[in-house]
């Protein structure tokens, strides 16, 4: 069997496991998408007649709907930081490492996973979206698929970054607190308002992180705002971040176990 | 086969300061039972993990080859000759035991009929069957180390490490193991098997090496290995603390053992030897409330290897099958 083909295959079967794991426990991974849907509410209903700043509820539930998206991908990909971390203390993944199956499987089989929960989430959390009022204005066809690929590529992104985090945490508290940074950097994005709105100092911290520019994107993508330079940049932090996540996790799982 | 199944020369493995191994050389020949003994901290797991490519062995070490790959160079091929179970339970909780199965059975690329005969067949033959469809985190620890061999099996490897197989075992379900050792090298099998248990290693093993403090203190058969230590011995056990000095003092070549309230003579445990001791207690006035027969036996050898001293013989009752007499 060629080292593609035994890749391909093992991989899949790794990502087996995985699905299967997440269709007997689907707690974690529901749970975790209360907190963006959780938000949307607060942030519409509650917060909604204020942040929007007079321009009423349905222009303001289609300006978040983005942010919290790409939220729901960060705030998934911590239940792939906890279930990674523990998985490494797990008998059988020393099992794994002294069979003749492709090396990165292990691996491979989490962030497909991971990826796929993650698109199955922004499907849901974005159900609830079109059923509190969200409509795409406009959007063609070339959008659409312009701004899936954009999630999917995003999520690849964040995943990987997860997958890292839980192989260095030693435990699932760990993890979980480790990949903290998933849910709060598009707290401090153009989420739920727009940057120039922010104090100067600040706008800074909010602009030249991965969710900002992402956010822009989808946005310009399904509403028609300006996109500008931001596509670029949010393919570039997706890419830098994957190869980033990549190494720093393949190298973790090349090092000798405890 | 010329080429054995395990050969290892100088391996060595530290951590930080600490010298786990310490240079071991060991050669498994093909379809044998190979034993590593020694107590806790030996450097037993750290062997097995080496030689299972878990871990990489320090750089001053010489080649090692399982499998007849070297695992420097070819540490996949050698992988694929090997099977292992280590001491902590290497299943998946949150599947079944059935799913467990399947996963190897797909990891080692069978058919999905192949995988599902090998699986029915070694869930069968490990008493598994019934809780097949159940969770494997819900096993006792007995049933969760039956399911981690038969999935060490699935791929029908020729190398297989067992790491302490059998502790935390009962008896009936170490009798079972041990029976399904012998069956796998029956079927030409080579097994590197570590133990705690002198009883194992005498019953199981073609060779046993005992290990200590990360050097091998002595390797051979389990005859080889009991013809180390100098011969048996009478052991006289007191229950008054009084009769017990007093027989101390009149027969002065005894060994004691204070706490147990025990002396012990030197014998080789022939009819002719018990005599003679029995008329010395005689002559003597002394009369033990309890005298067994003591032939050398692998404890003997382990104590006398690894710096314990026989006499007190701790967690003696644990062993079963001593090989004493009683003779009240």
């Amino acid at each position: 069997m060629s080292s593609f083909s035994l890749a391909v295959r093992d991989s899949s079967t790794m990502l087996r496991r995985n699905l299967l794991h997440a269709r007997r426990y689907p707690s974690l991974t529901l749970n975790l998408l209360l907190t963006p849907v959780m938000l949307l509410l607060l942030f519409v209903y509650i917060f909604g007649d204020t942040m929007s700043g007079g321009a009423g509820r349905s222009a303001y539930i289609a300006y978040i709907v983005p942010g919290i998206l790409l939220m729901t991908i960060g705030s998934t990909v911590v239940g792939t930081a906890v279930s990674v971390a523990t998985d490494m203390n797990e008998g059988i993944i020393a099992r794994f490492r002294t069979m003749a199956i492709h090396r990165g499987s292990v691996l491979f089989g989490h962030v497909v996973g991971s990826v796929l929960q993650a698109v199955v989430s922004v499907v849901l959390v974005g159900a609830v979206g079109v059923a509190m009022g969200f409509r795409s204005t406009d959007a063609t066809a070339v959008e659409w698929l312009a701004a899936l690929g954009l999630l999917v590529l995003f999520s690849l992104a964040v995943t990987w970054i997860a997958v890292g985090m839980g192989m260095g945490s030693p435990n699932a508290e760990a993890a979980s607190n480790n990949a903290m940074p998933l849910i709060l950097l598009p707290l401090i994005s153009s989420a739920f308002v727009p940057l120039h709105s922010m104090p100067g100092w600040f706008q800074p911290i909010a602009r030249y992180q991965p969710f900002t520019p992402a956010i822009e994107t989808l946005r310009g993508l399904l509403l028609g705002t300006e996109i500008g330079n931001n596509g670029w940049i949010a393919i570039a932090w997706c890419l830098g971040l994957t190869v980033l996540g990549h190494r720093w996790s393949k190298a973790q799982f090349d090092r000798d176990p405890e | 086969m010329t080429d054995p199944a395990i050969a290892a020369h100088g391996l060595r493995k530290s951590y930080g300061d600490k010298t786990v191994l310490d240079g071991i050389d060991l050669t498994v020949p093909e379809a044998t039972v190979f034993s590593l003994l020694g107590p806790n901290g030996a450097g037993k797991t750290t062997a097995v993990k080496i030689l299972s490519t878990l871990v990489s062995p320090d750089p001053g070490s010489g080649p090692i080859r399982v499998g007849g790959h070297d695992l420097a160079t070819d540490a996949q091929a050698a992988r694929a000759t090997i099977g292992v179970t280590g001491q902590f339970s290497a299943v998946d909780g949150l599947i079944t035991g059935q799913e467990n199965m399947l996963l190897m059975a797909d990891l080692h690329h069978l058919s999905r009929s192949e995988g599902r005969r090998v699986t029915a067949e070694l869930l069968e033959r490990f008493d598994l069957a019934e809780a097949a469809r159940k969770p494997a985190s819900t096993y006792s620890g007995g049933m969760k180390r039956r399911l981690d061999i038969a999935m060490t099996l699935v791929g029908g490897p020729r190398i297989i490490f067992l790491d302490e197989p059998t502790t935390g075992l009962d008896p009936r379900s170490r009798h079972n193991m041990w029976q399904i050792i012998r069956e796998l090298v029956t079927g030409g099998t080579t097994v590197f098997l570590t133990t705690q248990y002198l009883e194992e290693a005498d019953e199981l093993a073609d060779r046993i090496a005992v290990l200590d403090d990360g050097r091998i203190a002595a390797e051979g058969t389990a005859e080889e290995l009991k013809r180390i230590v100098p011969g048996g011995h009478v052991r006289l056990r007191f229950t008054d603390p009084a009769a017990y000095r007093s027989a101390a003092a009149s027969l002065g070549d005894a060994s004691h053992d204070d706490e147990a309230l025990a002396l012990h003579l030197p014998s080789d445990g022939s009819q002719r030897e018990l005599r003679a001791v029995l008329d010395r207690l005689d002559a003597a006035g002394v009369e033990a409330d309890e005298l067994t027969v003591h032939t050398p036996d692998l404890d003997d050898v382990f104590f006398a290897l690894t710096g314990g001293t026989a006499p007190s013989r701790p967690n003696k009752s644990n062993q079963p099958n001593q090989p004493e007499e009683a003779v009240r």
